[in-house]
C-alpha cells in the first residue's frame, strides 16, 4: 500500500480521509489556504503545508502549487477529495507523469465523462437509457432551434463540460432559447473554461436517483445500491438517502445490473457514481458520472458498513475487489443525510461569517462530518457547505424522526444556517410520504416563506 | 422618488450588468454577486432609472449595502 498521502483538499473532507488513513497507519500530508489556518484538520495531518493565497484559483486549485509540495513532501500518492481538483485530467496525468498515485481513476477516464456529451453517448453504446440530446451548438439561431425541436421542449440547456448544475437553463419554447443558451455560455466560460452548449430533454420534477460504483484496476466492477439525491436547491445536493423510497427493489437490482455492467465495458478503475433522472412515469435517463468520492458516499457506507475511503485507497493501491469487498455485498436499514450550509434558510443566498457558537452534541448513533470547529470563520472564498449529519435506522420512518429530533439541539450562531429549512422539509408531508423531486426543495422553501409571511 | 437597492447577501460584485443612467425594468439584474460558488443577482425593485452605482466589479460588500440608487419614474 502507500506510506504517505497528501490530502488535496479542506475542511470536512480532509478529516474524513485524514481519519480513515490514520486507521491504515498511512502518514498524511495537508495543505491549506491563509483563509483556513485555523481549521481543525491541520492537527489531524502529520505535516501541513500552506499555499500561500486565498481565493480557490491561488490555493487549492493552483497545481502548480500543490504539485510542488507533492515533490517536497515525498508522499507516494494524493487523495483528492471531492470538488477542487478531484476530476482535473491535467492534475492527474502530471501525477501520472511523476508515479506519484492519484487516489481516483486514471486520467483517461475522467476525461472520458468529463465532455457530458461523449459520456451520454458512451452510455448509450452500452444500453444504459439515455434521454434525447441534441449536439453541441453552433451560433447559428436557427439550427439551434431545429436542434432543440428535434429534441422536443421542454429542453434543458446545459455546458457540456460543466457540473453543479452551474449554466443550467430549462427552455419550453423557441423564443427563449436564444437569450438561455447565451446565458448559459457566459457561465460556462467563466467557470469551465470551455463555452461549449448542447441541450437535454427536460424531465420535469424528476428524482436524482444514484448508483455507487466500486471497480479495481484489474475490470472487475460492483455497484453498492442506490441513493435518492432529490432534495436540491440550485442543483446541489441538501438531502440524501438510501433506499430510494417507494421504488421496487427488482427496479434498483435491474438499474443497478446494468449500471454495473456499462461501467464494467468501459474498464473503469476506482470509485465512482453513476447519476440517473427517473421522471415520474418511472422511466430513466443518464445524466453523468462523477469520477470520484461523492459528499454523500458516508449513505452507502451506513448501509452496506464498508469504508468508501478505505475501498478507494486499496483500490488504488492495486488490490482486488474480491480482497477489499466481502463475498456478499448486503444492505441494512435506511440511512439519511442532510447538509448544513452557510445559507439564509429561504432564499438560500450565502452566509458567511464567524461561528461564535457551533455545538453539535455528541451521540453515538448520529455521525458528524464537519471540518470546523467553535470560533472559525466561514469565509466566502469556498463552498457553504459547512457540516453533514448522517443518522442510520432500521426504517426510513425512524431516520427522519431521528434526524429531526437531532437537527434541535444543534446550535450554531454568527451565521445563517438552512438547518430551519432541514426540519421544515423532514416534517413535510411530500417529505414524509417519499414524494420527492428535484423541485420539491424549491417548493417547501416557497410555502415556508409564505407560512412565516402570515404567521408574523 | 429614489430606492436604495440593497446587497441581501455578503460577497464580492462578479459582475455589473447595467450602467449609471440606464433606464431598468422592475426585476431586471442590476448586477451578479458572487460567493461561496454561487452568483446571485441583484435585481432592480422597480422600473426607474439607475441614478448611481455605488460598486465595482470586485468589490467585497456586506449584506444591507447600498450597491445602487434607483430613480423611480
Amino acid at each position: 500500500m502507500f506510506s504517505k498521502v497528501l490530502v488535496a483538499n479542506r475542511g470536512a473532507i480532509a478529516a474524513r480521509i485524514i481519519r480513515t488513513l490514520k486507521k491504515m497507519d498511512i502518514a498524511t500530508v495537508a495543505i491549506y489556504s491563509e483563509p483556513d489556518s485555523e481549521l481543525p484538520y491541520l492537527k489531524d495531518a502529520d505535516e501541513s503545508y500552506l499555499l500561500d493565497g486565498k481565493t480557490a484559483i491561488e490555493t487549492y486549485l493552483n497545481q502548480q502549487k500543490i504539485l510542488n509540495i507533492i515533490q517536497q513532501s515525498g508522499v507516494d500518492a494524493v487523495h483528492p477529495g471531492y470538488g477542487f481538483l478531484a476530476e482535473n485530467t491535467s492534475f492527474v496525468q502530471k501525477l501520472e507523469e511523476i508515479n506519484v498515485t492519484f487516489i481516483g481513476p486514471s486520467s483517461r477516464y475522467i476525461s472520458l465523462m468529463s465532455d457530458k456529451c461523449d459520456a451520454r453517448e458512451l452510455m448509450n453504446k452500452s444500453s444504459l437509457p439515455v434521454g434525447k440530446g441534441s449536439n453541441v451548438l453552433t451560433t447559428d439561431i436557427e439550427e439551434m432551434k431545429r436542434e432543440a425541436n428535434e429534441v422536443g421542449y421542454p429542453v434543458l440547456v446545459k455546458p457540456s463540460n460543466g457540473g453543479g448544475g452551474i449554466g443550467m437553463i430549462p427552455v419550453y419554447d423557441d423564443k427563449h432559447l436564444p437569450k438561455a443558451v447565451e446565458q448559459a455560455k457566459t457561465m460556462a466560460e467563466k467557470f469551465f473554461s470551455d463555452s461549449s452548449i448542447y441541450l437535454e430533454k427536460y424531465f420535469e420534477k424528476p428524482r436524482h436517483i444514484e448508483f455507487q460504483i466500486v471497480a479495481d484496476t484489474y475490470g472487475n466492477v460492483e455497484h453498492l445500491f442506490e441513493r435518492d439525491c432529490s432534495l436540491q436547491r440550485r442543483h446541489q445536493k441538501i438531502i440524501e438517502e438510501s433506499p430510494a423510497p417507494g421504488i421496487d427493489v427488482e427496479e434498483i437490482n435491474e438499474l443497478g445490473a446494468k449500471i454495473q455492467q456499462a461501467i464494467k465495458d468501459i474498464g473503469y478503475d476506482n470509485i465512482g457514481t453513476v447519476e440517473m433522472l427517473r421522471s415520474n412515469k418511472g422511466e430513466y435517463s443518464f445524466l453523468e458520472m462523477n469520477t470520484r468520492l461523492q459528499v454523500e458516499h458516508a449513505v452507502t457506507e451506513k448501509i452496506t458498513g464498508l469504508d468508501l475511503v478505505e475501498t478507494q485507497v486499496q483500490s488504488a493501491g492495486g488490490m482486488k475487489l474480491k480482497d477489499i469487498l466481502p463475498n456478499l455485498i448486503e444492505r441494512h436499514g435506511h440511512s439519511l443525510e442532510v447538509r448544513v450550509y452557510a445559507e439564509d434558510p429561504i432564499n438560500f443566498f450565502p452566509s458567511p461569517g464567524n461561528l461564535s457558537v457551533y455545538k453539535f452534541p455528541d451521540r453515538d448513533d448520529v455521525r458528524i462530518e464537519t471540518g470546523f470547529k467553535e470560533g472559525n470563520t466561514i469565509s466566502s472564498y469556498y463552498d457553504p457547505m459547512i457540516a453533514k449529519i448522517i443518522v442510520h435506522e432500521e426504517t426510513r420512518k425512524k431516520s427522519i424522526e431521528k434526524m429531526q429530533e437531532y437537527l434541535e439541539t444543534v446550535k450554531i450562531e454568527g451565521l445563517k444556517t438552512n438547518i430551519p429549512f432541514l426540519i421544515y422539509t423532514l416534517k413535510s408531508k411530500e417529505f414524509q410520504t417519499g414524494n420527492v423531486h428535484t423541485k420539491l426543495a424549491e417548493e417547501l422553501a416557497y410555502r415556508m416563506k409564505e407560512e412565516i409571511k402570515t404567521n408574523s | 422618488m429614489q430606492i436604495e437597492v440593497k446587497s441581501q447577501m455578503t460577497g464580492n460584485v462578479w459582475k455589473i450588468v447595467v450602467g449609471e443612467g440606464n433606464e431598468v425594468e422592475e426585476d431586471q439584474e442590476i448586477l451578479i454577486l458572487e460567493s461561496m460558488k454561487m452568483e446571485i443577482p441583484v435585481l432592480s425593485p422597480e422600473d426607474g432609472k439607475v441614478i448611481s452605482l455605488n460598486v465595482s466589479e470586485g468589490d467585497f460588500i456586506s449584506e444591507g449595502d447600498v450597491v445602487a440608487v434607483i430613480e423611480e419614474e
